[in-house]
Formats: C-alpha cells, sequence, structure tokens
C-alpha cells in the first residue's frame, strides 16, 4: 500500500479473485472447453502432417503411420479423440446456452457431467470400435 | 432499414458495428462452423480412423472418390476458419499490448490457412493422381 502524506489509503473492498472461489466443476469444464480448443488447435498439425506424408510417399507414409501406430503414437491419438469429443460435446452445450435454455443450476450440473462423462464413455466407445473394425 | 432522421438512437452506432466494425458476424460465423463440424468432423475422425493402419496405396484409393476428396476439404475448411475465431478470441481474452496483440492475430490467420492450404493441397493431389 502506498502511503503519502495524507495517510494510508483507505482500505477499499476488493472485487474477489479468482483464485479465492471453491472450485467447481462447472467453472473446471469451462475453462476446459477453452484449453481443449487450443489444444486442437495446435493437433491439427498432426492431421495436416498425415494428409501431406500421405501426398509426398511410400516411404515417408510408413514412416508416419508407423508413428501412428507406436504405442506412443496410439497414446496421442487416443488423447486427441478424447479432446475432440470433449470439446464438440462443449460445444453442444453452448448451442442449448444460445436458445436460451439449460440455465437452472441443475441443468448447468446435469450438463457439465453429462459433458465430462459422455466425452469419456464415446473416446473409449471409439477406439473399440475402431480396433474391433480393423482387427 | 429506414431510420427517421427525427428519431436518432443509439441504433445509430449500431449500425457502425460497434468497435470492432463487425457486429456480431463472429460469434455468428464461430456457430455456423461448430453445427458444420459437428458431422464433418465425424466424417474426419472416421476416415483417419479407418485409415490406421492402410498403405498409401488405401488412403489414396479413397480419395479417388469426389464425395470423400470433398468432403474432407469442406470439413477443413469449416475446422480451420473455426479455430482461428476460436483462438482469436482467446488472443483478445490474454493480449492487451497492441504490437503482441496485433502479430499475434496476425499469426493466427497464417497458421490456420496455412495448414488449410497443406491439407486441401495434399487432398487433391491424391484425388487427381492416377
Amino acid at each position: 500500500m502506498a502511503e503519502s502524506k495524507q495517510g494510508a489509503r483507505a482500505e477499499r473492498p476488493l472485487s474477489p479473485h479468482l483464485q479465492i472461489y471453491r472450485p467447481m466443476l462447472s467453472m473446471t469444464m469451462s475453462i476446459t472447453h477453452r484449453i481443449t480448443g487450443v489444444a486442437l488447435y495446435g493437433g491439427s498439425i498432426l492431421l495436416v502432417w498425415w494428409f501431406a506424408a500421405a501426398a509426398e510417399s511410400d516411404s515417408y507414409f510408413n514412416m508416419v503411420q508407423a508413428f501412428f501406430g507406436h504405442w506412443l503414437g496410439r497414446i496421442i491419438l487416443f488423447g486427441f479423440t478424447w479432446v475432440l469429443i470433449h470439446h464438440a460435446l462443449g460445444g453442444i452445450r453452448h448451442f442449448v446456452w444460445d436458445m436460451g435454455k439449460g440455465f437452472r443450476l441443475s441443468s448447468v450440473e446435469w450438463m457439465v457431467r453429462a459433458n465430462l462423462i459422455g466425452s469419456i464413455l464415446l473416446t473409449i466407445l471409439l477406439w473399440v470400435v475402431a480396433y474391433g473394425v480393423k482387427s | 432499414m429506414i431510420i427517421d432522421p427525427g428519431m436518432k438512437t443509439p441504433l445509430k452506432k449500431v449500425k457502425g458495428f460497434g468497435a470492432a466494425k463487425s457486429g456480431t458476424d463472429h460469434f455468428w460465423q464461430q456457430r455456423a462452423t461448430a453445427v458444420a463440424n459437428l458431422p464433418l468432423v465425424g466424417f474426419m475422425v472416421g476416415f483417419v480412423i479407418y485409415h490406421l493402419n492402410s498403405t498409401r496405396a488405401d488412403v489414396i484409393a479413397s480419395l479417388h472418390h469426389p464425395v470423400v476428396a470433398l468432403l474432407l476439404i469442406m470439413g477443413l475448411a469449416s475446422v480451420f476458419w473455426h479455430m482461428r475465431l476460436g483462438l482469436q478470441v482467446v488472443i483478445e481474452d490474454y493480449l492487451h499490448t497492441h504490437l503482441t496483440k496485433f502479430t499475434a492475430l496476425a499469426l493466427n490467420i497464417a497458421y490456420a490457412t496455412s495448414l488449410f492450404a497443406v491439407a486441401a493441397y495434399s487432398i487433391l493431389k491424391m484425388s487427381f493422381a492416377p
């Protein structure tokens, strides 16, 4: 606090900072929507890399396929699909709000839970189908 | 819209589309691409997962079908535009000094459009390949 000749500055109440709030699922899911969006922004380069490799040559494409076929590459793809599905479901949640619906506290809580649980279940389902069909 | 000159209201300012001079355009484009992304990205994910263990010849064979190539290119256009709009909001929220902000906004457009160009060119090259 800066002091002047007039004395100490008046102690005025500050508006509450973000960190004093108890973390809630709804606010966590709000920032998660943004974080997953930014992650997809970066991750999209992998998709472009894959297409460019296929357009390039057999040997280069085989190298890229081997990378994504490796367990580490598969974990990246699994994470990518979860982030994508999570962001997509979050987007649908925003559509509901855009329609002016789902603002009751109970609805908000229900939707954020459905978003999180749904994204995990759909991701697992997607990969079960992917492995089931391909093997 | 005809406005009675004697009834100047804040609408006069609104018709200038606000500080960004673009009104609600950004919001609508974000939502429109979001809706388009749902089916188009679904198709794209299906395509990539279908070709997880494919050879290059398999991928090229799929892309020979014009509908497949077109759906992928349209999906990429929608995705990269949506992405550019989304990161613009993030940049505007967190960067406040003019030079940094405008540099970031320009790089954002460059990144999204470049990735789209590379992906679309790659798909067309394979689709047209004999």
